[in-house]
């Protein structure tokens, strides 16, 4: 049964700060480990937040996730600040839409 | 250009065929408005995602970093030591939505009691810290706003793809191939007919050339 809970899944460093904040949290340092622990944490929550450097390396593996109502797979900034990729996330769901991005061309 | 049906040139094929484009036509404009009603709700969805994610991302980084800060100024261990037992569990009440027949997910909070946020005693660490938790934990429900905002956009753009190649297929393909044979069935059936007359005429005039 999933769990109606988040889970984080990122680097120690910023893990801890959503601990704080009553979330579930799991630190993953290498591509492997996040990988794992993803296919995991897909089965039993609703939602996940995973630090935006994990998500771009394991890309393929959250786009299956992709149409299924659950988990919601959500990629945050790390420590180190954004890296514009969920913003780029946003623009390819308008291209795919529509054919062209009409909406946040600049 | 699409390949030619292959269909036997009779009258039931013929009515058959009439029925199925009648369907086809009728399915295609349906689909058609499903598409558009589609996208002006995902258009929406997508302003509203990137809005969200744009604050969500300015806020968490400025409180990721706060935190950080928080973090180096104070003692290995005991930063650790005072949030590894959370006072507050954030649960969620999920459930599905239905748009345009794509079921996305509904996301609200559910804050368990608590009488305070922060689990720690405040003598043992910075006030930086306290700030720095105090904002995060209002970002949360942004967070989960963006999590239901975001999915939606994902689920609805993928859906919209896959109803244009619907909408396609039946306009280009479907539809074009079924008048074709509707066409050279009636083409057919005509010059049967034709044939028929000839050569009743021709048998006639035999008949009273004999006489």
């Amino acid at each position: 049964m999933r769990k109606e809970k988040i889970a984080v899944l990122g680097d120690s460093d910023i893990t801890l700060a959503f601990k704080a904040i009553g979330m579930d949290v799991y630190n993953a340092n290498s591509v492997g480990e996040a990988s794992e622990k993803l296919r995991i944490l897909a089965r039993n929550y609703s939602v996940i937040f995973i630090t935006e450097d994990l998500a771009v390396q394991i890309e393929e593996q959250i786009a299956k996730y992709r149409n299924r109502t659950y988990p919601a797979i959500i990629p945050i900034p790390s420590s180190n600040g954004t890296t514009g990729y969920g913003v780029q996330n946003i623009k390819k769901d308008v291209e795919k839409a529509v054919g062209t991005d009409i909406l946040f061309k600049d | 250009m699409a390949s030619k049906l292959k269909v036997n040139p009779t009258r039931m094929e013929l009515r058959r065929l009439k029925d199925r484009k009648k369907t086809a036509v009728r399915g295609h404009k349906l689909l058609k408005d499903k598409s558009d009603e589609m996208i002006r709700q995902f258009l929406g969805y997508a302003k509203e995602n990137m809005r969200l994610r744009l604050e969500v991302e300015q806020e968490l980084s400025n409180a990721l970093a706060e935190f950080m800060l928080a973090k180096s100024v104070s003692q290995d261990g005991v930063i650790w030591e005072a949030l590894s037992m959370p006072a507050i569990g954030m649960e969620l009440e999920i459930g599905t939505k239905n748009i345009m027949s794509v079921n996305v997910p509904s996301i609200g909070i559910k804050k368990s009691e608590s009488t305070s946020l922060y689990p720690y005693s405040f003598a043992s660490v910075t006030s930086e810290l306290d700030k720095s938790i105090s904002t995060i934990s209002v970002l949360a429900e942004k967070l989960i706003k963006l999590a239901e905002v975001e999915k939606t956009c994902n689920m609805l753009a993928t859906e919209i793809e896959k109803n244009r190649r619907r909408v396609n297929a039946l306009e280009y393909i479907m539809i074009p191939q079924t008048e074709e044979a509707i066409h050279d069935i009636t083409m057919k059936l005509d010059e049967n007919e034709r044939g028929n007359i000839v050569r009743l005429m021709k048998v006639k005039t035999m008949l009273a050339n004999r006489e």
